[in-house]
């Protein structure tokens, strides 16, 4: 068992991209590599944080054996119970499973008491700019945030302008994706990578993994006490019946698919399943008088709250998108009418952009009078003269990303680019700077990982989901997603990536 | 309910239906050839299952001859062929998966399991090398399915549209399988059957059914064919008989009724009660092959008709 664990090796962060760049090695979320050697291999099961000290224990003794088979029956059963996606343009039918990790990223109380109350104040404030940008506009009067950053932002919704939502509240469902990193002086620090308040994905892993777990491994759950995250559904169908236009007595909650070969199918149909509720697509629903139906056995039935997994885009054919299919034609006007909610609400994109997420820390002083208990990624904004000037000059140390980009596109990872495409992006910046930020390259901090070649530490993110109803609430935990390549920092589902089950220990 | 979620409901236990009948149907069909005959006669049963599925012009034009294996090949996992068991597993995992949050989790992994492992079995070759035992498995995979959907299924309108395609997929499939045997038997029948082989030819069929204790059980006597046609047609007893599946039909529909559905409904309760009040004698005085051929026609109209009142129109879903 111990030639299992031999490769774990914590310079390995240090070889390939990061070598040149990073003078921190990456913190380890399992491993105190302050006690020991960092430059030898190095068993994952010796020095562990004390919040990994069980675990530690456990992992030492289980025979390789054991573990390999577990991992063959996780593949197997996820088959079975169909948590797989579609991959797009694949006519023969085939579908993924997303790699699970059998060792978990733990949490201690105290830290996760941090970052839940940080996540609920950055969420807080971005409902309350949400709010503020369709009605008094009081943080662009102020100057805080630069009016045309907004107004002209692809993710603005005119038509949402002056109109009430229940609760102000809109975006009901928001996952913020959070990275761990030794920056300056501060080892370990948490910080903001991006927020998600469109469609944000991925929570029916973080309820599957943890089946999977329990399943597969239940003597570790008898050993730790480890907070549950089952109740999930619960407090999403709730937070949806908080969103409820005041009419509805016992509001019809539905959940809008775009249907079967969408990749997060698995997750709509689920989160439908769990909360009891139909899982509807475009093709089911129309609208008459400015009231929203669906198509039933018994005839139309009314909706009263649609949480819909489809883009803005695609809602109403009527005002976005005339060639979809996906939504229901006149599903804005019954929104504005008041007749149905729609979560997340129609135009949050506005406050998941790249341009704003720098404001956000500033949004949260303005509404709240309160100081970030999360901070951003420290950003330059292109758009500053002297930020630009910083950017130019240091490129080849940055990643620079196109404000409306996604999923790694129109970006550069400095470290990772030849001399030549740093200068050609230089170009690209200077001819529109206000399209552009720019970040240090983060070590994304690392969790011991079982690859092919034994138990090795591979970078790690997190996305927590914050629901906001009444009140705004999370379960303890959270989507860890990992980068299975060795040095890779890129945890998509779509380029490697895998996940784990999250464990937050109770005190 | 969705009438999206209920079509694929219905459509997902057809196909579950279609795939055991089908296997059924080989699995006769394979042991009969296994009697000593002519090849010409073994070559004719299996046209006969082929013309009996509506799939002669299908397989005609991949293959010229209708040998044992080939006619198997095609109608067990041939995915060319719409009818064949692989796709209607894959048909009625698909459509369950349109559904999954609808139906249990149980009966969900079943029926998804169902279709991963045949594909296995199909990989490995069990179609050619062991087709019997492949029959047999998709046999009890139904069963399994059946019963998960029994133990487990909040007993409403999931549980009754399931029911109504279960039911009317198999009233279809049990009159073809009648047709087809008593249309082979009446071709092949000369003075020099020996009543040896005419008991193992009826036997067969009982088996194909699962009826042949059930026919020993009612008769306490020798196997005729008369008897077999009064047993799967008209026995209310017989759970694959077609009076026992529109029995179910009637009902189901009685459950699931809405504004527009009164026609459907006469026309199944007029179809089971026209089966509850008729004889054998009255059926065969008619003659078999046309009783059966009206039975399938109006059993193709009242599914058009729930397809109409309750689902996404066939049309529209074309």
């Amino acid at each position: 068992m111990r030639s299992l664990a031999s490769c774990y090796r914590l310079d390995e962060v240090s070889g390939g991209l990061m070598q040149q760049t990073m003078q921190n090695i990456a913190f380890d979320e399992m491993v105190d590599s302050s006690q020991s050697s960092l430059l030898n291999g190095q068993d994952p099961t010796v020095n562990p944080r004390a919040h990994y000290q069980g675990f530690a224990q456990w992992l030492a003794q289980q025979p390789e054996q054991t573990l390999k088979a577990r991992r063959e029956e996780a593949e197997l059963i996820f088959r079975r119970v169909g948590i797989t996606f579609a991959v797009y343009g694949d006519t023969d039918g085939t579908e993924r499973t997303i790699p699970f990790d059998i060792v978990p990223r733990i949490f201690p109380a105290h830290e996760w008491e941090v970052l839940s109350r940080g996540l609920k104040q950055r969420v807080q404030a971005l409902n309350m700019f949400l709010h503020d940008v369709y009605h008094d506009q009081h943080i662009l009067k102020a100057g805080i945030v630069p009016r045309e950053q907004v107004i002209n932002n692809a993710q603005y919704r005119p038509q949402m302008q002056g109109v009430d939502v229940p609760l102000n509240i809109y975006a009901h469902i928001a996952g913020i994706d959070i990275v761990r990193a030794n920056h300056g002086e501060d080892t370990g620090a948490f910080f903001v990578l991006e927020d998600n308040l469109r469609v944000p994905s991925g929570v029916s892993y973080m309820l599957e993994n943890r089946k999977m777990m329990m399943r597969l491994f239940p003597e570790l759950f008898a050993n730790h006490r480890v907070e549950p995250v089952a109740h999930y559904p619960d407090l999403l169908l709730e937070s949806l019946r908080h969103a409820a236009p005041a009419a509805a007595g016992q509001p019809n909650v539905v959940v809008l698919t775009p249907g079967m070969y969408n990749s997060a199918y698995f997750e709509h149909a689920f989160l439908a399943q769990q909360m009891g509720v139909e899982l509807v697509e475009g093709k089911d629903l129309f609208v008459q008088d400015d009231v929203l139906f669906m198509r039933t056995t018994q005839g139309p039935r009314r909706i009263d709250v649609i949480y819909r997994r489809v883009d803005d885009d695609f809602l109403d054919p009527e005002v976005f998108r005339d060639d979809s299919t996906l939504g229901a034609k006149g599903l804005l006007r019954a929104y504005r009418a008041g007749n149905v909610a729609i979560c997340n609400a129609i135009g949050t994109g506005v406050a998941d952009d790249k341009s704003i997420y720098p404001y956000v820390p500033d949004m949260i002083r303005f509404y709240l009078s309160e100081e970030p208990l999360i901070a951003n990624v420290p950003t330059y904004m292109c758009r500053k003269p002297d930020e630009l000037d910083h950017v130019i000059q240091n490129m080849e140390k940055l990643v620079v990303k196109e404000v409306h980009g996604a999923g790694g596109y129109g970006m550069l990872v400095g470290p990772a680019s030849t001399k030549a495409e740093v200068e050609s992006f230089k170009v690209r910046v200077l001819a529109n700077p206000s399209n552009y930020i720019a970040q240090p390259t983060l070590a994304l901090s690392t969790c011991p990982t079982y690859v092919d070649a034994g138990i090795a530490p591979r970078h790690i993110d997190l996305r927590p989901f914050v629901l906001s109803g009444q009140h705004v609430r999370m379960v303890p935990g959270g989507l860890t997603r990992v980068a299975l390549k060795e040095g890779s920092l890129v945890v998509n589902s779509s380029q490697g990536g895998g996940t784990k089950d999250t464990w937050i220990l109770e005190n | 309910m969705l009438s999206r979620t209920a079509d694929h409901l219905y459509w997902m236990a057809r196909y579950t239906e279609r795939a055991e009948n089908t296997a059924r149907m080989l699995d006769v069909n394979y042991q009969m050839s296994l009697l000593p005959q002519s090849e010409k006669t073994i070559e004719g049963g299996w046209r006969a299952l082929l013309e009996i599925s509506e799939l002669t012009q299908a397989y005609s034009s991949k293959h010229e001859n209708a040998a044992p294996a080939t006619v198997i090949a095609f109608m067990a996992r041939d995915m060319d062929n719409a009818s064949s068991i692989m796709r209607c597993l894959q048909a009625a995992r698909e459509n369950a998966r349109a559904v999954r949050g609808s139906i249990t989790t149980e009966l969900w992994e079943t029926i998804n399991t169902t279709w991963l492992e045949a594909q296995r079995m199909v990989l490995n070759g069990r179609v050619e090398h062991a087709p019997a035992e492949f029959f047999e498995w998709v046999k009890f995979r139904s069963h399994l399915t059946r019963g998960v959907h029994a133990g487990t299924m909040m007993r409403g309108e999931v549980y009754d549209f399931i029911q109504l395609g279960s039911f009317l997929e198999r009233a279809d499939n049990t009159a073809r399988l009648l047709d087809v045997k008593f249309l082979a038997a009446a071709e092949s029948h000369d003075a020099a059957s020996d009543p040896v082989d005419e008991f193992y030819y009826w036997a067969a069929i009982l088996r194909s059914v699962s009826a042949f204790e059930s026919y020993r059980k009612v008769y306490r006597d020798v196997i005729t064919p008369e008897r077999i046609a009064q047993l799967l047609i008209l026995n209310l007893s017989m759970p694959r008989s077609l009076a026992a599946c529109l029995q179910e039909v009637v009902k189901r529909l009685g459950r699931v009724r809405n504004a527009q559905s009164a026609d459907t409904q006469m026309a199944t309760l007029n179809l089971f009660t026209e089966l509850r009040d008729t004889t054998i004698e009255e059926i065969l005085e008619q003659g078999l092959h046309v009783f059966l051929t009206e039975f399938l026609s109006r059993i193709n109209d009242i599914g058009a008709g729930i397809s109409q009142d309750f689902l996404v129109p066939l049309e529209v879903a074309a």
